[in-house]
C-alpha cells in the first residue's frame, strides 16, 4: 500500500487519578507513604497561604510585580516531589511552591520581589536556578544540565518548567529537540494554566494537546490533569525514573488554571469571564487532596485548622525575617560584584566614582 | 615549536585543553565528524569522543542555551557558531543568562563558556558571511569578547579564555584562518583576557587595531616608515572588552596622534569607546583629532565589492598621513 498510517513509538495518555470530588482510582494511585503525602498537602496550603499574602502585600505597595501560583499548586509540587536533593530545579518564573519546596526561604522571595537582588541569591551547594523571566529560555539549560549529569556518570535528573505560553517559543523546540537527541536526563513540565497574559491556549497552538509535541522529539509525552497531585506526581515519578535510568527525557503537560493573575500588573478581566474562573473553582487542586487524605483517615478538620495556623504564623514569621534583611541591606555597591570573578579596572573606576556620589 | 595557520593553532589549544582537563568539551554543527567547516576542531572527535565533541542540531541559539547548562553544572564548553552572522539567535542566551548567572545567583552559579565563531569579510563569502559585530557583545555586561590577530595569540587567548571563569566570545577573523603562519610553540601557553599588546614601537603617531585589521595596519606602518619616515607605535587590543585602557591613553601622551582601524560599522564601533577613554584620560596631550578608520554605516557588500568597505592600507596611511598633516 502507498499510503498507510505511521505507527510512532509513542502514544500520548491522559492521566487522572484523584477526580474533581477527590474520589481516588485505586488502581492508578501511587504508592507515596502518609507522612509523605501530609507533606505534600502542607506545602500546597502554604503555596497558596504565602501566595495570598504576598498579593496583598503587593496591592499595599510593600512588593512589586510577581507572579501568584493560586490554582497551580498541585502541578507543581506533585512535581518536585519526585526530586531527591542532588537533582537541579530549573524554574521559570510562576513556581514559587515548587521553589520553597525545595527549600528557598520565603524571606528570600519577598526580598526579591521586593527589589532586592539578594534575595534571587541561591547559597552554595543549592541545585536550583534561579526565576528565568525571558520565556521558555531556560529549558536549555536543564538539557546542558542534564547532558553534564551523563557525562559526568551521575544518576541525577534536571526538571525544568515553563508555561503553555512558552511552548510557542523557539528555545523549548531546541531544548526539546536536543535532549532527544542526546537522550539527557531532562524532564520538561509544562504547566498548561490556559492563559499567556492574555492569549487563551486554543490561541497558542492549534495543537490538540501540548503533550503531542513531545511525539515530534522522539521523546515520551504524557497529559495529566494538573490539578491532580496524584496524577502529577505519578506521571513526574515514571519521568524521573526513566531519566535517572538513562532512558532519557520526558515530556509532561500539567493541564491547571490560572485562577488569578498573569503577575500583579494584569487585569484578567480583559480577556475572560467570572464563568470561566468559577467553572475551575471547582476543581481545585487542594480541596481534593484534602478530601482524599481524609477518606485516608490522614486529615481532619481539626488538623487542616491547626495546620492553618501554623502556617499563619510560619509566614508571619518570614514577612518579619524579610522586614529585617531589607533594613540590613544598606551596602549599596552590590551591583558591582559578580559581574566577573575578578573585576576588571573600568568596573572599580565605576565603582569608586559611585561611592564618592555616595558619601558627598 | 611549528609554524601553524591560526586553524592550526587554534585546533592546537583546543586538543592541548582537551587533553589536559576532561571538563572541556567542544560542541556544534559539523565540528565532530566533519572537523568543522574550516576544520577548526579536526580530529578532535577522533581523539575524544562523540561524548566530548558534540555535533549538534542546527540550532544556534540551542548550541548556546545547551553549552550554558553544561557550563553551570562545571563543565568547560567550547561552543562553534558556525559563522558570527548566525549568532544573533544566540546572542539572546548569552545575554540573558550566560552574562548574568554569576551576578543573579550571588556566585552560586557560573558560566565558564567559550562561544567561538569565524567573524569578517574578505573570504568571498554569501551574504550574512562577511560581518564584524563585536560591539554587540562588547556592549553587554558580563561578557568578555576577545579577538585574536595571529596564529600565535590566537592559540593563547584560547586557553586563557577556556580557563577563564566567565563567558568569552571569541572571535576568529577568518580571513586570517590561513593567510599567513607563526611559529607557536609546542609547550602551552596563555596571555591575560583584558590585555592589549604593543606590536610595533614609534613616537609619530599610535595607531590602535585589533583581528584582521592588524596586517593591513602593519602594512600600513611599514609604509609610512618607507615612505615618510613616520614611526607609528601599533597596538593590538586583543581583548575588545574588559578593554584595557592603560597601554593606548599612555602611548597616546607619547604620540599625541590617534587612529584607530576597526572592520566593523563606524557609528557606535569600538572606535568610539576607544577614543572616548583617550579623551577622558589623554585629552591634554592631543595634538590632531583622533581619527577613525572603519568600515561604512552599510552592510558589507558581497564579495566584489567588500574590498570597497574593509580599511585597506591606502585608507590606513592616508588617514595616518592627514593627522599627522593637521595643525591646530
Amino acid at each position: 500500500m502507498p499510503r498507510k498510517k505511521i505507527d510512532l513509538k509513542y502514544d500520548i495518555d491522559y492521566l487522572s487519578i484523584l477526580d474533581k470530588d477527590g474520589e481516588v482510582d485505586s488502581d492508578l494511585e501511587p504508592d507515596i507513604d502518609d507522612d509523605r503525602l501530609l507533606d505534600l498537602h502542607r506545602a500546597m496550603l502554604l503555596g497558596r497561604r504565602f501566595d495570598e499574602r504576598m498579593l496583598k502585600l503587593q496591592r499595599s505597595g510593600k512588593i512589586g510585580t510577581f507572579a501568584p501560583i493560586h490554582g497551580q499548586e498541585a502541578s507543581q509540587l506533585g512535581a518536585v516531589a519526585c526530586l531527591e536533593e542532588e537533582d537541579w530545579l530549573v524554574p521559570s518564573f510562576r513556581e514559587t511552591a515548587a521553589e520553597i519546596w525545595r527549600g528557598k526561604a520565603m524571606e528570600n522571595v519577598l526580598l526579591a520581589y521586593a527589589g532586592f537582588n539578594e534575595g534571587a541569591h541561591v547559597p552554595k551547594g543549592v541545585n536550583n536556578l534561579p526565576v528565568s523571566v525571558p520565556v521558555g529560555t531556560q529549558a536549555l539549560h536543564a538539557v546542558g544540565i542534564g547532558y553534564a549529569m551523563k557525562l559526568k556518570g551521575k544518576k541525577e535528573v534536571a526538571m525544568v518548567f515553563f508555561g503553555d505560553g512558552a511552548t510557542s517559543e523557539g528555545d523549548v523546540h531546541e531544548a526539546m529537540n536536543f535532549a532527544g537527541v542526546f537522550q539527557t536526563p531532562t524532564v520538561f513540565i509544562c504547566q498548561n494554566n490556559h492563559w499567556a497574559i492574555s492569549i487563551k491556549r486554543s490561541h497558542q497552538t492549534r495543537s490538540e494537546t501540548i503533550a503531542q509535541k513531545a511525539l515530534a522529539y522522539g521523546m515520551p509525552g504524557i497529559q495529566a490533569d494538573g490539578n491532580d497531585a496524584l496524577a502529577v506526581y505519578a506521571a513526574a515519578k515514571e519521568a524521573v525514573d526513566r531519566a535517572r535510568a538513562g532512558d532519557g527525557p520526558t515530556f509532561i503537560e500539567c493541564v491547571t488554571y490560572r485562577m488569578s493573575v498573569h503577575t500583579t500588573a494584569d487585569d484578567p478581566k480583559r480577556y475572560r469571564s467570572d464563568e470561566e474562573v468559577e467553572k475551575w473553582k471547582e476543581r481545585d487542586p487542594i480541596d481534593r487532596f484534602q478530601k482524599y487524605l481524609k477518606d485516608k483517615d490522614l486529615l481532619s478538620d481539626d488538623a487542616i485548622e491547626a495546620l492553618e495556623s501554623e502556617i499563619k504564623d510560619e509566614i508571619k514569621a518570614a514577612v518579619k525575617g524579610w522586614e529585617k534583611r531589607m533594613a540590613e541591606l544598606t551596602d549599596k555597591t552590590g551591583m558591582f560584584d559578580n559581574v566577573f570573578a575578578e573585576m576588571p579596572p573600568y568596573l572599580a573606576e565605576q565603582k569608586e566614582a559611585f561611592e564618592k556620589t555616595l558619601s558627598s | 615549536m611549528a609554524k601553524l595557520t591560526m586553524v592550526q593553532a587554534i585546533n592546537l589549544a583546543l586538543h592541548q585543553e582537551m587533553k589536559k582537563d576532561e571538563d572541556v568539551v567542544v560542541l556544534g554543527e559539523d565540528v565532530g565528524v566533519d572537523g568543522g567547516v574550516f576544520r577548526v576542531t579536526d580530529g578532535l572527535i577522533d581523539e575524544f569522543g562523540e561524548e566530548r565533541v558534540m555535533d549538534t542540531p542546527l540550532a544556534e541559539s540551542g548550541i548556546a542555551g545547551f553549552a550554558i547548562g553544561m557550563a553551570l553544572y562545571g563543565l568547560k564548553p567550547v561552543a562553534e557558531i558556525q559563522f558570527s552572522g548566525f549568532a544573533y539567535i544566540a546572542f539572546h542566551q548569552m545575554e540573558a543568562h550566560a552574562a548574568r548567572l554569576r551576578g543573579r545567583s550571588g556566585g552560586r552559579f557560573t558560566v565558564p563558556m567559550v562561544l567561538r565563531m569565524p567573524y569578517g569579510g574578505g573570504v568571498r563569502a554569501l551574504e550574512h558571511h562577511s560581518e564584524s559585530r563585536e560591539a554587540y557583545w562588547a556592549h553587554t555586561p558580563g561578557l568578555k569578547t576577545v579577538i585574536p590577530s595571529t596564529p600565535r595569540n590566537a592559540r593563547s587567548l584560547l586557553v586563557s579564555a577556556i580557563r577563564d571563569p566567565d563567558p568569552v566570545i571569541f572571535y576568529e577573523p577568518k580571513a586570517s584562518y590561513r593567510a599567513f603562519k607563526e611559529e607557536v610553540p609546542d609547550e602551552e601557553e596563555t596571555f591575560p583576557i583584558g590585555e592589549s599588546q604593543i606590536v610595533r614601537e614609534g613616537d609619530d603617531l599610535t595607531v590602535i587595531a585589533y583581528g584582521a585589521m592588524m596586517r593591513p595596519t602593519l602594512e600600513a606602518a611599514d609604509k609610512l616608515k618607507e615612505d615618510d619616515g613616520i614611526d607609528c607605535e601599533v597596538i593590538d587590543l586583543l581583548t575588545i572588552s574588559p578593554l584595557d585602557d592603560a597601554k593606548f591613553t599612555k602611548s597616546a601622551q607619547k604620540t599625541g596622534r590617534i587612529l584607530v582601524v576597526h572592520e566593523a560599522p563606524r557609528s557606535f564601533g569600538p572606535g568610539a569607546e576607544i577614543i572616548t577613554r583617550l579623551v577622558e584620560k589623554s585629552f591634554v596631550y592631543l595634538e590632531a583629532p583622533v581619527r577613525r578608520v572603519t568600515g561604512y554605516d552599510v552592510v558589507i557588500p558581497l564579495y566584489q565589492r567588500e574590498f570597497d568597505y574593509l580599511p585597506g592600507v591606502d585608507r590606513i596611511v592616508s588617514a595616518a598621513r592627514e593627522t599627522l598633516d593637521f595643525k591646530a
